[in-house]
């Protein structure tokens, strides 16, 4: 928890547009789409494309601004954005995509959940893309610091809405939001724990806290008002749960339920700063740190444990460096054979877990309580945590490319 | 460590000598598998058993023995002081290719081991990537590690996934789950496993390191299923040695086979007729693990007297009741003035003893354990019992008789496992190669 893999560099100025700009020939010849925002639609012309540069034109006639988002198969990883789009506006904007399956989405006053997500295929052979290996490597931050923000803007409203229905006592519906409110945050912990004293307030465990002589606060100060510990029961390292402990007053609650907010606002405001970055080292380093806390944390039910909601953390660390990985991965599959084979190992275990997981269930509708886990279940989760991260432990290396 | 291995050329080694990339990921070009050939060559061909070689470091602790050779290491190796002992079960998803890869990155990576050099591009390297070898043996000799693999019955026939591997018809007919024995109280978290792995050496940290290493290399193909640690050896394989003691006070493996006697190698080596259906087995050997919890402070509050009794040996000397020094053979047939057997009737070594078993005798090499105490406060002590030989109905005839030992009230088996162990493999194969041939 405390080693920041994810470093907030405070260099580069306006990298995102510099990245994408980099990848875009001067003069496009592909596909040329038209792209129609209004405050609650987002609608593409055209369904499918072929591979190569693809110019969406994106037209505005909404109240607000937007952004048009193209996510990967995945729907988690961002392939291109066009953010900004005032009303009234009209611009073109170009991206190079593969072959393959995508989403294309708007997000109103760029927060919030995708709108009029729609699937879009991009047909045809693959294109070849730059040698150039620095314009790869500007293009996988640019896609993973949109990402992170994209992240951030789903995780501040959804804070806020439980955090509100928190503090009004409506413990119904904040332990129904629970799992799926930090799984926005689970899925880039590394950055906010690059951030210093945020991930500590946001997602620090009792334990950690009282260890640390922090004041407890966050996401699981609030998860122990929410799963209420009968008496006798004891926290994660064996003392009595009601040790120094009672379940918070309302006017505690709010207060609770106001610092998660302004924690949570801090931290989206950190990483839409204009000189918000990251190394490409840091992306990697990521996804390996992510796994480290599924093995440290989650796998031994340690991390949400009142509300036993483990494996949706579990799954969002997982989703996590998948997308840490796959912004990346042409990088890394272009070192060589070596580098292909690593990453070909790596997707398939990642597959191989993901699957797993999805036995226990899925966002939408929830994850097994993890205390119905049993340990030979809990086992098979760890050796897939411990297949896929050996692989992955070796994919900075490949991906800053020293050997080949 | 300062000592690095000599480099040989990394050029033109065919990629499946080295540990595969999947087994060693930070392995960019083929130095390993230089490494392995090289450090093989001059050993040749040799019989494991007895054929050490002290480093120029010498003294025991330097101790290397060959690893390729007609036999496996471990097995007629006098036997070390240190035991690290694994199981692992395949992945659900592993193939007859995954299987393989796996056998011949272990083979390459336990070479490296065996000789006392670390594993892949070593302990050290880029600053930016986990190194190949965890590096907690580099500054210590090759100590007498062996390196043993065994394959369990239900890697050629699986209770749920049947034969995920194309080898049913090759399992060895003997090789089944051990049957039940009386008093057994096995857990299942402690038994049994597609594979194991014994490793043996004269420092812990040498043995641990070297499980540790074919762990990690195993990840994602052939999970860890159970470990056992053993902190001193409870048997003599040779001459050599003298008879260590288990946690009963009492010397152990008194009568075990020697190595340096000509017969062992009958009672422990599968020959090629013994099983027409598995001829790949010819020169392996069968082993049998129990772990024998000791209750023992019921054992310390016991008089020495009954405990001579239970044992059927004198606790200072080793000596069998019936008189002479330790090595003098029981006479189970002498009587004392009351008319009783001098060897009560359900001694331990009476019931044990070959001559009443139909001459069946094992290859012992067990090792005591202590993993720290149970919930009442009592030490979680006892032997890992480990035999090697060439059928398994030698364990399971002695075992049947020792339902009667006197010794059972002190004594619980908790764990257990048969594993077939191939024969040796010769430089540039891999251990179990028979078997897929």
């Amino acid at each position: 928890m405390s080693t920041p893999r994810v470093l907030a560099a405070a260099t580069a100025v306006g990298l995102t547009a510099v990245a994408l700009a980099g990848c875009v020939p001067n003069n496009p010849t592909g596909a040329r789409l038209a792209v129609a925002i209004t405050d609650d639609t987002c609608v593409v012309s055209e369904a499918t494309a072929a591979a190569g540069n693809i110019t969406f034109s994106i037209a505005n006639t909404g109240t607000d601004v937007n952004e048009f988002e193209i996510f990967a198969e995945d729907q988690l990883r961002i392939v291109g954005e066009k953010e900004n789009v005032t009303p009234g506006q009209t611009i073109d904007y170009v991206v190079q995509l593969q072959p393959g399956t995508y989403y294309t989405a708007c997000k109103f006053q760029q927060i919030g959940s995708p709108i009029g997500v729609a699937a879009f295929t991009v047909t045809g052979e693959a294109v070849t893309v730059a040698a150039d290996e620095q314009a790869q490597i500007d293009l996988a931050v640019a896609n993973y610091i949109a990402y992170i923000k994209s992240q951030t803007e789903e995780l501040l409203p959804a804070v806020e809405a439980f955090a509100a229905d928190y503090a009004a006592g409506n413990d119904d519906a904040a332990r129904d939001a629970f799992a799926l409110v930090r799984s926005y945050y689970e899925r880039i912990e590394p950055t906010a724990e690059a951030f210093g004293d945020l991930d500590p307030k946001i997602d620090y465990r009792e334990v950690d806290a009282v260890a640390e002589g922090l004041d407890w606060t966050g996401f699981h100060r609030i998860e122990k008002d929410l799963w209420v510990p009968a008496e006798g029961d004891l926290n994660s390292d064996g003392e009595d749960a009601w040790l120094d402990w009672e379940p918070s007053t309302p006017a505690q609650r709010q207060a609770f339920a106001d610092g998660l907010v302004a924690d949570v606002q801090e931290l989206y405001d950190l990483v839409h700063a204009a000189d918000f970055s990251v190394g490409i080292a840091d992306i990697s380093n990521g996804a390996i740190g992510l796994l480290d806390e599924v093995s440290a944390g989650k796998i031994t039910g340690e991390e949400d444990w009142w509300s036993h909601t483990d494996l949706a953390d579990f799954a969002a660390n997982v989703d996590g460096a998948w997308v840490a990985f796959g912004v990346v991965k042409d990088i890394a599959a272009s070192k060589g054979e070596e580098g292909a084979a690593l990453v070909a190992d790596i997707e398939s275990e990642f597959e191989a877990l993901r699957a797993l997981l999805a036995t226990y269930g899925n966002f939408e509708t929830g994850f097994t309580a993890y205390d119905q886990v049993t340990n030979t279940e809990r086992q098979w989760l760890s050796d897939g945590v411990n297949a896929l991260a050996e692989p992955l432990s070796q994919l900075t290396h490949t991906v800053l490319g020293i050997a080949e | 460590m300062t000592e690095e291995p000599e480099e040989p050329s990394a050029d033109a080694v065919p990629e499946r000598d080295g540990i595969s990339r999947r087994g060693l990921l930070g392995l960019f070009g083929a130095g390993a598998a230089g490494l392995a050939i090289g450090g093989g060559a001059g050993a040749g061909i040799a019989l494991a058993a007895g054929a050490a070689t002290a480093s120029a470091a010498g003294g025991r602790s330097g101790t290397t023995y060959p690893f390729y050779g007609e036999h496996q290491a471990g097995v007629l190796t006098p036997v070390q002081d240190r035991l690290h002992f694994a199981a692992y079960d395949l992945a659900a998803n592993a193939t007859r290719d995954d299987l393989i890869e796996l056998l011949r990155d272990w083979t390459v990576a336990a070479a490296e081991m065996t000789a006392g050099r670390p594993i892949g591009e070593g302990a050290l390297g880029a600053l930016n990537r986990p190194p190949d070898d965890t590096g907690e043996a580099l500054d210590l000799p090759a100590s007498g590690l062996t390196i043993t693999i065994g394959f369990g019955p239900s890697l050629f026939d699986h209770p749920e996934r049947g034969d995920r591997f194309g080898i049913r018809t090759r399992q060895p007919a003997l090789l089944r789950p051990l049957p039940r024995f009386a008093g057994d109280a096995l857990d299942p978290a402690r038994s049994g496993g597609d594979l194991c792995i014994q490793a043996c050496a004269d420092d812990p940290q040498v043995a641990v390191h070297a499980i540790r290493d074919l762990s990690r290399i195993a990840f994602g193909r052939a999970p860890l299923r159970w470990s056992q640690l053993g902190f001193g050896r409870t048997s003599s394989t040779s001459t050599s040695q003298v008879t260590a003691r288990n946690l009963m006070g009492f010397k152990d493996g008194t009568r075990n086979l020697k190595s340096e006697d000509p017969s062992t190698a009958a009672d422990v080596w599968v020959e090629g007729g013994d099983d027409p259906g598995a001829r790949w087995l010819a020169g392996g050997s069968y082993l049998v693990a129990r772990r024998i919890r000791m209750l023992i402070e019921s054992w310390d509050r016991a008089q020495l007297g009954e405990q001579e009794t239970i044992i059927g040996r004198d606790k200072g000397e080793g000596a069998p009741l019936s008189g002479g020094t330790e090595f003098t053979d029981p006479d189970f047939e002498e009587v004392a003035a009351n008319g009783a057997p001098v060897i009560a009737a359900d001694a331990h070594i009476r019931l044990a003893a070959p001559e009443q078993n139909a001459g069946a005798a094992m290859l012992r090499r067990g090792y005591n354990y202590v993993d720290g105490n149970d919930a009442l406060g009592r030490l979680d002590a006892g032997l890992f019992f480990i035999a090697f030989q060439r059928s398994p109905d030698q364990f399971i005839r002695v075992q049947r008789s020792l339902a009667a030992d006197l010794l059972n009230e002190y004594i619980k088996h908790v764990g257990s496992g048969i594993w077939a162990v191939p024969p040796g493999a010769s430089e540039g194969g891999y251990l179990g190669e028979t078997l897929f041939a």
